[in-house]
């Protein structure tokens, strides 16, 4: 049994609870945007493309024992960084858990700021589309 | 350029004045002191602006060209005065030829229907350039999908320069007119427009110029220009938002059926009939932005009293002095090096994308604008998905440059 969807989100929120500068939190971001394993370029593909105006976000998913399953890939890394945020807090978990969960930790570390609808890295969408998945696979 | 470092040396008091005279540069922006580095995309604006919109409501506010009382009529002198202020400003003929927008899009627009509607017919053809913003791209492609016209570009070379030697070939019996910015705002190209004028005249090609980014910056002579049309906003020069002007030569607005319809721009109404009102008015339907009017008029006498010459020494001095620090940064990469060239620096660092690095300038108090600044064809000649814009005000000053130059290097470290 994994941790839960909170248990991870909290464990994010403590994390960046260490960080007191700007700078530092998104060095952070930057460092796990660099850890994001690569993607295969053939799954770069129009479909999985979300555009954001300034960067552009490729997320794939799939269905692996009754839980879902994220990647992705990003041409910016700090919007590298913030996709595998969302990938550690919901990757792994049932359609159920996704549909249902809410995401409260970007509020939490500071990072509301990249969800406004005007923003231009395509996090919002991101998120919807990863629920999007889910919840076409509800069972 | 070098003579005037010390006549337009930052620090000099005189600056410090101005830019005293813009509250907004002394607040902090992430806990760092913000150094505002977006003015392509709009100024700031000094008190007197501000005080000229507050003024306005506090002492005169009544509809314009309406009513005999005395609030109505102080609001219309004033009003008209404005657009007295702004035929100097752009030395147009008479101050019939001024015509107050919403800003430079509006204006672009209002050209495009209205001289599209009866002057652009099927086969036609319409020119514009590589370099220009989307707000002069898309108006002229719908009015051509409309007319079963055809849109021509003149493109641009690597240094970001308009192919001049190519306009002979795209002007021909088929063009209706030529639509092109006399700066660019991705690169700062400054355009040789009064030859690309000549050389359409001479074939009575109408010319309109997208002057966004002239204005702020250099001395603009619509006569010694003999351009047709002229747009601008006053949000990128001191002024307001939504208050923009189309400068257009009197015969051209006269032969011209308006844009909108509704009160102001008519003689008299009927349902059978009416009759439109007298250029300008005759384009400006409905009550205007009369606040937005004179925050532009307050914004050009305030740029006249410093002079424009000084503001255009002191921005290249101060868009020099940030070139010669940033092109010391190892990957520096300067997008657009123009011969002539605004005060607007676009730039990449190596492979790093322009997001990342807006975002963590962001974060450390600098403003400058990242992505494809509107002109996406530009980025496609280029094949980048866009540039880091820093543009300077002659209210910016060696500070500001210096936590450029710093921030920069700290988030080229941070994702290196
Ligand atoms: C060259 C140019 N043309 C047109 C525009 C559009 O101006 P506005 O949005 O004020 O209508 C801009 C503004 O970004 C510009 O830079």
């Amino acid at each position: 049994m994994g941790k839960c969807i909170n248990d991870i989100q909290d464990e994010i929120i403590e994390e960046f609870e260490l960080f007191e500068d700007w700078m530092d939190k998104y060095e952070h971001i930057v460092e796990m945007g660099k850890k994001l394993p690569v993607i295969d370029p053939a799954m770069k593909t129009e479909d999985r493309l979300i555009d954001g105006c300034q960067s552009q976000v490729w997320l794939a998913a799939h269905l692996s024992d009754g839980k879902v399953f994220y990647t992705a890939d990003s041409d910016a890394i700090i919007t590298r960084g913030m996709v595998s945020l969302l990938i550690r807090v919901f990757s792994g978990h049932t359609p159920d858990e996704i549909a249902n969960a809410e995401l409260y930790m970007v509020d939490r570390i500071g990072l509301t700021s990249h969800l406004s609808p005007t923003r231009s890295n395509g996090l919002l969408s991101m998120i919807k589309r990863m629920k999007t998945y889910a919840k076409a696979h509800l069972t | 350029m070098k003579t005037n470092i010390v006549t337009y040396a930052p620090n000099a008091p005189i600056w410090q004045a101005y830019r005293n005279d813009f509250s907004i540069l002394d607040r902090d922006v992430n806990n760092k002191p913000l150094a505002y580095l977006d003015n392509a995309a709009s100024s700031q604006k000094p008190n007197k602006v501000i005080k000229a919109i507050v003024d306005y409501y506090e002492q005169m506010n009544a509809n314009v060209h309406r009513g005999v009382h005395t609030l109505s009529q102080l609001s219309t002198d004033a009003f008209e005065e404005a657009r007295k202020t702004v035929q100097f400003f752009i030395n147009a003929s008479s101050e019939r030829e001024i015509v107050f927008t919403k800003g430079t899009t509006n204006a672009i627009n209002l050209v495009a229907y209205s001289f599209g509607r009866t002057e652009i017919h099927p086969g036609d053809e319409v020119l514009i350039s590589a370099l220009e913003h989307h707000s002069n791209i898309v108006p002229w492609q719908m009015i051509c999908q409309d007319k079963g016209a055809k849109l021509k570009v003149l493109p641009i070379n690597e240094q970001g320069e308009l192919c001049l030697d190519q306009l002979p070939s795209l002007i021909n019996k088929k063009t209706r007119i030529v639509a092109i910015s006399h700066v660019s705002n991705s690169l700062g190209t400054i355009n040789p427009i009064r030859q690309i004028i000549d050389m359409a005249h001479q074939q009575d090609i109408p010319v309109l110029i997208d002057g966004a980014q002239a204005v702020p910056h250099l001395s603009v002579d619509v006569q010694a220009l003999d351009c047709d049309f002229y747009c601008f906003s006053g949000h990128k020069m001191l002024a307001p938002t939504g208050i923009g002007v189309l400068y257009g030569k009197d015969k051209w607005l006269n032969k011209l059926t308006p844009f909108e319809g509704g009160g102001e721009m008519i003689k008299s109404v009927g349902f059978e009939h009416t009759t439109y009102n007298d250029i300008p008015f005759k384009f400006e339907a409905g009550t205007p932005h009369i606040e937005g009017v004179l925050g532009l008029a307050k914004a050009i006498e305030y740029m006249l009293d410093i002079g424009l010459k000084s503001i255009k020494a002191r921005e290249m001095y101060l868009y020099q002095l940030a070139y010669e620090r940033l092109a010391a940064i190892p990957g520096f990469k300067m997008i657009g090096t123009a011969k002539e060239k605004a005060p607007v620096l676009s730039f990449l660092i190596d492979n790093l994308h322009p997001y990342d690095i807006g975002v963590l300038l962001d974060k450390q108090g600098v403003a400058v604008r990242t992505g494809h600044h509107c002109t996406q064809p530009v980025m496609h000649f280029f094949n980048i998905p866009g540039t880091i814009r820093a543009s300077f005000s002659f209210y910016n000053n060696e500070d500001d440059i210096l936590q450029l130059d710093a921030a920069l290097q700290k988030a080229i470290k941070l994702l290196s």
